[in-house]
């Protein structure tokens, strides 16, 4: 494979979880909820699935990442949602304690030197024949299976949302929840719905930081994604191919290392490891453009 | 109670009554809506008639009473309730979306898969029976206002509404389009359904209304049929008469002593007329504004300088007081004690430390010269009813020896003797050369109180003399010229 | 008798840092800046008091450290500054950019101890270790208990002056409780104070890393900071936002987590079970935020 390849694999693979989180939260942003919290859900669906994935199925697993996500981001509705306290707050609040809470958890379940335990992780399944396309085959169909579920969601999602009535009505609640209500929508339990349809998305994500790429669980291996996730749907101006493609721009962005490194380039890695939060900057400054954000977000 | 019968009525709201916080909005107000007729729910701005249709609607539920719809009772918790039962409602235009088109705003509400065929098909269909008109792929956002009011009157037939509420539908509408509207809904009633306009707007009521109730501050004033009023009677019972306030002194002879602040062809943000105002503020002098739907709001603030302004020219003197509306949200901080408050008032241009000392002490001063009924001057505002919550900040505002002092409804939702009090305060600050300008809906306490009333309309800023009668002929003679 | 010292000098110890973010934290909270950057900016200061101190001690002697603190303060402020005027001028959520300089400080510590600043051996990932001019005095011999502690209790004291006696501290206060009250009535400059709010804030935060460096560790170092700025927030509401109260709450915290490696040590009971502890603290101030809506953070109690 070419270095061009291994960069393109890279991309995506790192994309794989942002875009996760970033489509979880697109539904729930549409729908007028910013939720903060989502970095906690990613790091609930990391151990949730590290536990899950020790009985021995991968796919068991990912049950334990979505359910991990989902009770986190009912957390957030409650707080939010139901007695709506300032949602800003209370998802700072929300991914503070599920980062403590995992940390914890891990080290009284697994020991304090976190040594590693196997679980099955998910290799990569190629597609016969799209894998073999040029350039593009193997860095999209040669991936662990739930990448390609993602591919079935981002469309599955785009057409839901614009192409079924309470796709329909999840936008109007974002634009203006109080014009939804008095249309007869309601808004309420739409946004409910798809805060918990973002937890699990993100739960997901988590699972796939641990089960489908690193193996293991570690303390804070969300690294701060469920933040950079929103930044996506920033970027990506809240529409699921748009929060797609930039989560593909964030995962290369990731990858140029491996390519600088391949090409024998000797930029400092701290710089890519930085370049995501750098990049949320500029996405959330709305270097892409802010004014397309759904009128009724976090009020 | 639940025997249904054909001379039952459309909707039915009994006693109803609705607070906000200590504000009462709705006092046991009851209105019967009658089929194949156009009701009109006439009242001042805050009279409680969008409240009460709001409740109708769903959208708010009463502290008590109870509704029926064709005779049955009803709890409306949600506006999807209030569509199942037939009712369907035109606001002023905020339950639209802007960013859809047409055909989505109209399939709000619908469920599974959404088709923009079916939805232009409901469309065809409803404008061949009634011949509105829309093209279902424009977007709302493009649309003037004659055009959004149709869809909104379409959305409530796609939903086979039975009774059509519609709040203030001829704000914005040319006279063409005006008598386009109640064509329709004439054609509606006539075909057995029922309509009620809440309107402000007289002339439209008398012209196409058959039944009528006047609000009042909260409470039903006039109840009839239309045939059976006059002008003079709805005018009487919109405008009322206030409970007798004792004038002090007279206002007659006052000395004014020169401009403390103008306007010149300004043009102010909330006027989409954008015209150019020009107006004069003299010391020692009470000017009082008269408008209805709080037209005059920005240019209130815009003398008090907190608000901004598209053009012209503004002078203003240094220290102006200012006391709103909302007492609650832009006067006090809930969570501030009194003492704290009062260090609010120059705030932004103080200096160094702060002698709490000194402050507590002009608190007390100011507590004891307003006869605000408090504990103590560290009290919380929420401790305070709402009559001396509005003298301690009359004394906050005055406390700076402002030349100018700016008010937005002084006396609303004030008892009898907080307001009498308060207009002693402001004679008495006029009388020492401060310029007072305040805002009322009162008419009765604008020429009480004003030397001068500048009267703001949808054309022009008139300068009346304080006298009830002319007041009032300036607010809704200029009804009569444009648009009805 | 020399363990229970120990552990109590360790503690405050612990606390010291805590002790100034938190005052970061409730600086920014009370004039209604959500700054969760307090973890970055304290790793700016901590840098530029290595820089300072390292290259200055040989030229300016025992005042390196005066120097070193200000060059702290100023990298602070500097660090907050970029989510300042991000929010100001671009709208952007304060909680979101400031987390996302939180690693990007991290990341540039690492950079800069396995590069240009690492020691000179070019072995461990540290900077050189200060010289013993550039540190701050040891309060009780024998223990690590430094003079930080007292400036960290000294500026709580002349923050807590701030707020409760001088016009600028009311102005914040006034500001985070009801911008629009603050800009009705009170004709204050909000968007201007909130911004030299953050600066502060920043500031303080720098301050804090500054201490850490001179006073405890004597050198920068991947991982210098286990969350001090995040464990601030904690302290910070925990205190009602108070300064005075930020002391307690911070050798509480000291104490707690003190206290927790000890037991980890002993009794094999995960050290982060006190982040829990502390994050459920966090969700029950902000149950009682929630319940009586944004006053939590607009604390107006002139103390």
């Amino acid at each position: 494979m070419s270095a061009f390849e291994t960069f393109l694999e890279g991309a995506v693979r790192t994309a794989t979880p942002l875009g996760f989180a970033a489509l979880g939260e697109t539904v729930a942003e549409r729908s007028g909820v910013i939720n903060i919290g989502l970095e906690g859900a990613i790091i609930a669906g990391a151990f949730g699935g590290f536990v899950a994935a020790g009985s021995g199925s991968v796919w068991l697993g990912f049950a334990g990442s979505m359910v991990a996500g989902i009770l986190v981001a009912a957390l957030f509705a409650i707080f939010a949602i139901r007695i709506r306290a300032d949602q800003i707050i209370t998802g700072t609040a929300i991914s503070l304690l599920c980062l403590g809470l995992t940390a914890t958890l891990y080290q009284q379940m697994y020991g304090a030197t976190g040594a590693a335990l196997s679980i099955p992780t998910m290799s990569a399944m190629e597609l016969p024949l799209l894998s073999s396309i040029p350039l593009f085959g193997r860095a999209l169909f040669a991936q662990p299976a739930i990448a390609y579920l993602l591919y079935i969601m981002i469309p599955l999602i785009w057409w839901w949302m614009y192409r079924t009535y309470e796709g329909l009505a999840l936008r109007a609640t974002g634009e203006d929840p109080r014009a939804a209500v008095a249309a007869g929508i309601p808004a309420r339990k739409f946004q409910t719905m798809s805060v918990l349809f973002g937890g699990a998305m993100g739960g997901i994500a988590g699972g796939v930081l641990v089960i489908a790429q690193a193996g293991s669980f570690a303390e804070g291996i969300s690294a701060g994604r469920g933040f950079i996730a929103i930044a996506i749907v920033v970027l990506g101006r809240w529409h699921p191919l748009g929060v797609a493609a930039a989560a593909l721009i964030f995962g290369a962005a990731s990858a140029l290392q491996y390519f600088f490194q391949a090409l024998g380039w000797p930029v400092p890695y701290q710089l890519f490891l930085a370049l995501p939060y750098v990049l949320t900057l500029f996405g959330l400054a709305g270097i892409a453009g802010r004014a397309v954000a759904p009128a009724g977000l976090g009020r | 109670m639940t025997v249904s019968n054909a001379t039952d009525n459309a909707l039915e709201l009994r006693e109803i009554t609705k607070r906000f916080g200590s504000v009462i909005a709705l006092d046991d107000v009851s209105l019967a809506v009658r089929h194949g007729r156009i009701t009109a729910l006439l009242g001042e701005n805050g009279a409680g008639k969008t409240t009460l249709m709001r409740i109708a609607f769903g959208m708010i539920q009463p502290d008590a009473g109870w509704i029926s719809v064709n005779g049955v009772r009803k709890k409306l918790a949600s506006p999807s309730d209030a569509i199942a039962a037939g009712i369907g409602m035109v606001h002023q235009q905020f339950s639209l979306i802007p960013a859809m088109t047409v055909a989505e705003n109209v399939a709000l509400g619908g469920h599974g898969k959404y088709s923009a065929g079916q939805a232009v098909a409901t469309l065809s269909e409803i404008a061949e029976r009634t011949g509105l008109k829309l093209d279902p792929l424009a977007r709302v956002a493009d649309l003037g206002s004659a055009d959004r009011q149709k869809l909104e009157i379409l959305r409530t037939l796609a939903h086979d509404a039975k009774l059509i509420i519609l709040d203030e539908p001829t704000a914005a509408l040319t006279p063409k389009d005006v008598a386009e509207l109640f064509r329709q809904l004439k054609s509606f009633v006539s075909g057995g359904g029922a309509v009620v306009l809440i309107t402000h707007k007289l002339a439209d009521a008398q012209e196409h209304a058959d039944d009528v109730t006047v609000l009042r501050r909260g409470r039903v004033v006039l109840s009839a049929r239309m045939s059976e009023t006059t002008r003079d009677s709805l005018v009487e019972a919109m405008l009322g008469v206030s409970p007798d306030i004792e004038s002090a002194e007279s206002n007659r002879d006052f000395i004014s002593a020169g401009p403390v602040a103008s306007l010149e062809a300004v043009v102010l943000p909330d006027d989409p007329h954008r015209r150019p105002v020009d107006l004069q503020i003299n010391a020692g002098e009470i000017l009082g504004v008269a408008a209805l739907d709080g037209a005059a709001r920005s240019l209130l603030r815009a003398l008090a300088n907190r608000s901004p302004l598209l053009a012209g020219r503004i002078h203003l003197p240094s220290r102006i007081g200012f006391v709103p509306e909302n007492r609650k949200d832009e006067a006090l901080i809930a969570d501030f004690s009194l003492s704290e408050n009062l260090a609010l008032a120059n705030a932004g241009s103080l200096h160094g430390t702060v002698d709490w000392n000194t402050v507590r002490e002009d608190t007390r001063r100011i507590i004891s010269d307003f006869d605000v009924r408090t504990s103590s001057s560290e009290a919380l505002p929420a401790q305070l009813s709402g009559g001396n919550q509005q003298r301690f900040v009359l004394g906050r505002e005055l406390s700076g020896n402002p030349s100018m002092l700016v008010l937005e409804n002084p006396t609303q939702g004030l008892d009898v003797n907080a307001a009498i009090f308060v207009h002693e305060r402001l004679r008495q600050a006029r009388n020492e050369g401060t310029a007072v300008v305040f805002y009322s809906s009162d008419l009765e306490e604008l020429a009480d109180l004003s030397d001068r009333v500048a009267v703001v309309t949808r054309t022009a800023v008139t300068l009346v003399s304080p006298d009830r009668d002319k007041i009032g002929q300036a607010l809704l003679g200029t009804l009569e010229k444009d648009g009805s | 008798m020399g363990a229970e010292l120990a552990l109590l000098t360790d503690s405050l110890v612990r606390a010291t840092p805590l002790i100034i973010a938190g005052l970061a934290v409730a600086l920014a909270f009370r004039g209604g800046v959500f700054n969760i950057g307090a973890e970055g900016q304290l790793l700016a200061g901590a840098i530029a008091a290595t820089a300072v101190s390292l290259a200055g001690a040989p030229v300016f002697g025992r005042a390196v450290v005066l120097i070193a603190l200000i060059a702290a303060s100023l990298a602070g402020a500097l660090w907050a500054g970029i989510a300042a005027e991000l929010r100001r001028r671009f709208h952007v959520l304060e909680i979101i950019s400031t987390i996302m300089l939180n690693f990007i400080a991290i990341y540039f510590v690492s950079f800069l101890v396995r590069g240009p600043l690492q020691e000179p051996t070019h072995i461990y990932p540290q900077t050189e270790s200060l010289d013993t001019v550039a540190r701050l005095p040891v309060l009780l011999p024998e223990t690590r208990l430094h003079f930080g502690f007292v400036l960290a209790v000294g500026l709580a004291v002349f923050l807590s002056w701030i707020f409760r006696r001088t016009a600028m501290g009311f102005r914040i206060r006034a500001t985070g409780a009801s911008p629009l009250v603050a800009r009705m009535a009170g004709r204050i400059d909000v968007s201007r104070t909130s911004f030299l709010v953050f600066l502060f804030s920043g500031a303080l935060a720098g301050i804090a890393g500054g201490i850490e460096v001179t006073g405890l560790t004597f050198a920068l170092y991947e991982n210098l900071s286990p969350g001090y700025g995040y464990t601030a927030i904690a302290v910070a509401l925990i205190a009602g936002l108070n300064p005075l109260g930020v002391i307690a709450s911070g050798i509480f915290f000291g104490v707690l987590e003190t206290g927790a490696i000890a037991l980890q040590r002993e009794f094999g009971v995960p050290s982060s079970i006190a982040s829990v502890i502390e994050a459920v603290f966090i969700l029950a101030a902000l149950t009682l935020t929630a319940v009586r809506g944004r006053q939590l953070l607009g604390r107006a109690s002139a103390s």
